[in-house]
């Protein structure tokens, strides 16, 4: 099981490592600074995207696993690109996947997809999915633009890559990038008219997390409900559960295509745990039956909300880490059973990966 | 020449003291002075080259409105301050 996280968080870049004492947590790089993702690679270069106040999203990189940091470009939106837009936020930041070992992804708000082949020195706009004719339906989920939070290149296929948009749905690519295609049949939004809720173009995922083990299968928190896909996400099945259907974070066990993770929260205008008690729901049965964890978290007074890049399951499906929107972080070493609290004062935390 | 000082949350970018720039407008100076600093430019100017949104710019004392502040016409002893605007953060 892995024994470090990175944390992204709205002070700085946190490193956190289990001792034999338990977790530390050191600030190891932008401290002060909004840190909106990071990704590490296995040779421990590492990248972070900032989101400054004022002088906007920036990317740096670390070649010494976090020790000195060197700012490389950012990726930026063109002048003549159609819209005049401006890179917002760097949302999400992902790898090439086994065939493509140089390559990056970059998610961001408004809702470009940037693609590095050089390890992040260039960065190029996938223009064949911002000049779809579906992205004049794109809105914003919770900012002024639409953005692309959930990035997943196919481990089976070079060519492959499936992203997600709030507000805008789940899209691939099968030849690498030329042509984008609209998937999401079954996916239903209550924020627009009726005759409208099923367009896959405004559609509301909050984050995709797919099987790695099983590719075909995803897990999907929506706007409005939680789903399962098993092709890859062209088809989607709603899935009925005991407790809220609401929340921001999901992630996929690596293995298990029958079992995933997400954080319950009252839905909508609301957003907190019930009752002010965090719980976490799992399910070991692709979806039919569900268990509510509730060990070792707290359940009153509790408003702890997981966003989106907030929860992480290790390369195991053992242990799993969720850090919130008010700082508090927890781990648990059993799937879920059993949490513990490793620290209630970070920054507010807005990505944690187990590295 | 324009003379632009920049605020010191910019110190790792810019040297020390007022760097002076040619230009008709608040716009021309900065252009001129990032030419060929890619890095730079984009902490003061967006993807388009609009100013940010949290950075404003004082003329001779005068904190000028954000819509027009690249337009805003300079002369040669004209003093530029470029700051982050604390609606930033």
């Amino acid at each position: 099981m892995s024994d470090r996280l990175l944390v992204a968080t709205r002070k700085g870049l946190f490193r956190l490592e289990r001792k034999r004492a338990g977790w530390t947590a050191d600030l190891i790089g932008f401290v002060g600074n909004p840190v909106t993702n990071a990704l590490r690679q296995d040779d421990g270069v590492i990248f972070a995207a900032l989101k400054l106040g004022h002088f906007g999203p920036k990317l740096h990189r670390s070649d010494d696993d976090g020790r000195t940091w060197r700012e490389i470009a950012a990726p930026a939106f063109a002048a003549d690109t159609p819209g005049e837009p401006s890179l917002f936020q760097i949302w999400s930041l992902e790898g090439g996947g086994p065939h493509h070992p140089n390559r990056l992804w970059i998610g961001a708000i408004p809702a470009g997809l940037f693609r590095s082949d050089d390890r992040g020195e260039s960065w190029q706009l996938m223009d064949a999915l911002w000049n779809v004719p579906e992205r004049t339906r794109w809105f914003g989920g919770g900012y002024d633009d639409a953005g692309i939070h959930s990035i997943s290149p196919d481990p089976r296929d070079p060519d492959r890559t499936f992203v997600a948009i709030s507000c805008g749905g789940v899209w691939e690519t099968r030849d690498d990038g030329a042509t984008w295609t609209v998937l999401g049949k079954g996916l239903f939004a209550p924020y627009v008219p009726p005759e409208q809720a099923e367009d896959s173009a405004i559609q509301d995922p909050h984050r995709v997390s797919r099987c790695a083990a099983a590719p075909d299968v995803m897990w999907m928190q929506h706007h409005a409900g939680i789903y399962r896909s098993a092709d890859a996400g062209a088809h989607w099945t709603r899935l009925s559960l005991p407790c809220d259907d609401f929340g921001f974070a999901v992630a996929a066990h690596p293995r298990d295509a029958q079992t995933a993770w997400f954080v319950p929260a009252i839905k909508d205008e609301i957003r907190m745990p019930r009752d002010g008690a965090l719980c976490v729901s799992r399910t070991r049965d692709g979806g039919k039956t569900w268990q509510i964890m509730r060990e070792g978290l707290p359940q009153r007074d509790a408003y702890d909300l997981i966003y989106r890049h907030g929860f992480d399951v290790d390369a195991s499906g053992s242990r799993l880490a969720m850090g919130s929107t008010t700082g508090a972080l927890w781990t648990s070493d059993d799937g879920g059973e059993r949490w513990e609290l490793v620290n209630a004062h970070l920054p507010p935390i807005y990505a944690v990966s187990f590295v | 020449m324009a003379e632009i000082h920049f605020t010191s949350h910019l110190r790792n970018l810019v040297p020390d003291g007022p760097i002076a720039a040619p230009g008709l407008t608040v716009g021309e100076a900065l252009e001129n002075l990032v030419a060929g600093q890619p890095h730079m430019r984009g902490y003061v100017l967006d993807d388009q080259g609009r100013l940010r949104k949290h950075v404003c710019i004082f003329a001779d004392g005068e904190r000028l409105a954000h819509d027009g502040a690249l337009s805003h016409r300079i002369g040669p002893d004209t003093k530029l301050y470029v700051m982050q605007a604390l609606s930033g953060g």
